[in-house]
Formats: structure tokens, C-alpha cells, sequence
């Protein structure tokens, strides 16, 4: 139920620029309105991506909510990866890691590959 | 009038947001295969665009998540998405609030759609319109098929809300041109941002241009999310195109994996009956 809530405010955040405003403008009253945990709160008002992703935040509304936040595309991965280091596997929904060798390692494979035809 | 014109291409917010940081001969190509299929809308000289996407919580959300939605508004807005990030001005999109009702109703005879008076585009359609009508002087019908949040809409209603979108189309006298951007294998905005499996995307791809239902319809969510990850569940937009194109069968134009851009980078048309 708790991710739901977390999810709903990011959502709003995300798509409507009065609640943008109004977050800036008065975020506890913004929060009120939404039944968070203080862990939940915490990620949302630091902001803690790392942590809001573990939590299993949709990774559709985690970009755009770091769009939000000027935090830049590899900064996010990043941020990310420390959250599983932190707080150890996404705890829920579909947007699990399973890996991945990096854009660096895969372009040169797929560089090689092309060369080997 | 019968459908003008049918495509299917990627969305990727990589394609415009991280633009530079692919290979420059790649990134020429994909947006040359773009802006062709651009060209080819306007050749087909249709009166709407109708754009069946996937689109990422911009105006659906757990609260209330229609299976298929179409938008019935004389204009929309995009993107959502912060501009410095995806590099595309917000703006208004024209579209057409009577021609809407009139696709809605007949889309309704065979498929339970929610129409939507209020639509904000995210990058599934502004990505696309990017390059596709640059100058947003196409008036533009959204759709969307609910491929982000589980339970996602089947994969044998994707393909009945294609016939039913052409139907519709085919119904009315105007000229209707439909492209509907998805994608196919990716992980998208996770640290494995960037895994694409080239194998099963030209699998699908080449499903997708032999418009072989069965085989198109034959993926399970579990299957897709396995090999195609998250990201993979797009493939609903393909798929109503594949249905809306009644049998035709399709040129992919261009596919290529873009790690940086997080997907197999595509650009595909259905060869419609003149």
C-alpha cells in the first residue's frame, strides 16, 4: 500500500507544475496528504533515488523525478547502483536489476562484433 | 477512407536527451530513418496522425488504469518531462476533438476504450513527434495501451484494439495515418539501462514484418520480461499495428542496438494495399 502512496506523489509531482510549485512552496503539506512511512518521506524529501528505487519505485517515475531534481542521466544510474549497495535488492514491483555489463563494455563488444562481421 | 499510412518505431528519451552520445554515423542514420518516416506520413497526405504509444505515468496512474485509452481534445501538451533533460520544448500539440469522438465510437463497437479529454504527452509520443512532424502541424490523436503497470493489457487485446483502431479509421472519410512508437527488448531507467537483446528484438521484428499473428501473440509477460526485460512489455504498440495493417506485411527500415540510447533503435512500416 506504501509504495502505492509514494508512487501517487511522484506521479503528481512529476506531471503537474503547481504541484511542483507547491511542493517547493510548502512540502509538509504537500507530504500530509499522502500516508508515508518516515522512511518513505525521508527518500522522498533528500532526495534518496538510491533508496526510492530499492523501495521499488516504477523507474519511469524515478527518471523523470530525477529529470526533476537536474540530476544528471549517469549521476542517476549511479545513484541507483549505490542504493542496491546500501539496501541490498529492489524490494518490490518489476523494475528488479539483472545485470548488465555497461554501455562502455557493450558498445566495444558490439564495435567488435561489427568488425568480425 | 482506408488507412493511409501504418508504422511502428522507438521512443527512447536516450534517442534526444543523450543525443551526442552515441556514435555519430549511428545517431545520422536513426534520425535519418526518422525523419523518413516523417516524410512518408506527409506523402500519405493524411488529415490526423494517430499515435498509439506507451506512454510512462504522464496521465495514467494505479488509481485508475484504463487497458486502451484514446485522447478526444482539440489539443494536447509535451512533454511532461523536465526540457533541459530531454532536450524538447514544451509546446502544444494540435489535435481534433470531433474526429477523436468519432474513432472512439467506432473503436467502442469491439474494444472497452476510456476516452480522455485531458492528455499530457511524456517522451513515448514527444520523442517520436520530435522527428516524425517537427513543425506539430499534424493534428495528433493519442492512444495508449497500459504496458507499465501490472496487470498489463493482453497481448491478444493489443492486437484487437489494432482492429478495432482500423476499423474506426477506415469508417470515417478523412484520411488517417497511424505509427505506433513502443519498443522491444530493454531495462529501461535501471542501473542495466543500456541491455538490449539484439537476438529476440530481430526475432519480433521479423514476426512483426511477416505479420504472423500466432507468433506475434505467442510471447508470455513472464517470457518477455525474461528476455526482453521491462521494457520489453512495449511490444503491445507493435502489435495493435501489426492488427491495424490487416495483413500487411512490413519493411523494418532500420534497427540498430543503441546502448547509450538503452534500445534497438527501429524504424518500421506495413506495406498498406494502395
Amino acid at each position: 500500500m506504501s509504495l502505492y502512496q509514494v508512487q501517487k506523489l511522484i506521479y503528481q509531482l512529476n506531471r503537474d507544475p503547481r504541484t511542483q510549485e507547491r511542493f517547493l512552496r510548502e512540502r509538509d503539506a504537500v507530504l500530509v496528504e499522502y500516508e508515508l512511512t518516515e522512511e518513505e518521506r525521508a527518500a522522498i524529501v533528500a532526495p534518496d533515488i538510491g533508496l526510492l528505487y530499492v523501495l521499488g519505485v516504477n523507474g519511469q517515475l524515478l527518471m523523470h523525478f530525477a529529470a526533476l531534481h537536474k540530476i544528471e542521466w549517469l549521476d542517476y544510474l549511479e545513484r541507483m547502483r549505490q542504493g542496491l549497495k546500501q539496501h541490498g535488492q529492489v524490494r518490490e514491483g518489476v523494475y528488479a536489476s539483472t545485470g548488465y555489463e555497461g554501455v562502455e563494455a557493450h558498445d566495444a563488444r558490439l564495435k567488435a562484433e561489427r568488425e568480425t562481421g | 477512407m482506408p488507412l493511409v499510412y501504418c508504422g511502428a518505431c522507438s521512443h527512447a528519451p536516450g534517442i534526444t536527451a543523450r543525443a551526442e552520445r552515441a556514435d555519430t554515423q549511428t545517431r545520422q542514420a536513426l534520425h535519418g530513418a526518422l525523419h523518413k518516416m516523417g516524410d512518408d506520413i506527409r506523402a500519405a497526405r493524411p488529415d490526423a496522425l494517430v499515435v498509439v504509444a506507451a506512454e510512462h505515468f504522464a496521465n495514467f496512474f494505479m488509481n485508475n488504469m484504463p487497458a486502451f485509452a484514446i485522447g478526444m481534445a482539440d489539443s494536447y501538451e509535451g512533454p511532461i518531462e523536465d526540457e533541459a533533460f530531454l532536450r524538447i520544448k514544451r509546446t502544444r500539440v494540435p489535435g481534433n476533438k470531433a474526429l477523436s469522438r468519432r474513432l472512439i465510437e467506432g473503436v467502442m463497437q469491439t474494444v472497452d476504450v476510456a476516452y480522455a479529454e485531458e492528455w499530457k504527452f511524456d517522451h513515448g509520443i514527444s520523442v517520436p513527434l520530435r522527428f516524425l512532424t517537427p513543425d506539430y502541424d499534424l493534428p495528433i490523436i493519442p492512444a495508449n495501451i497500459n504496458c507499465q503497470g501490472p496487470p498489463l493489457t493482453p497481448l491478444k487485446r493489443a492486437w484487437a484494439f489494432g482492429e478495432a483502431l482500423r476499423a474506426a479509421a477506415d469508417a470515417v472519410p478523412e484520411r488517417i495515418a497511424m505509427v505506433a512508437p513502443g519498443g522491444i527488448s530493454h531495462w529501461p531507467a535501471t542501473p542495466d539501462s543500456g541491455k538490449i537483446n539484439e537476438k529476440w528484438d530481430r526475432e519480433f521484428l521479423a514476426r512483426w514484418a511477416t505479420n504472423d499473428r500466432d507468433a506475434l501473440l505467442s510471447y508470455t509477460d513472464a517470457e518477455t520480461c525474461r528476455d526482453g526485460g521491462q521494457g520489453g512489455f512495449e511490444v503491445r504498440t507493435f502489435i495493435a499495428a501489426a492488427a491495424a495493417a490487416k495483413g500487411a506485411k512490413g519493411t523494418i527500415e532500420f534497427c540498430e542496438p543503441v546502448p547509450v540510447f538503452a534500445a534497438s533503435c527501429t524504424a518500421a512500416r506495413m506495406q498498406l494495399a494502395a
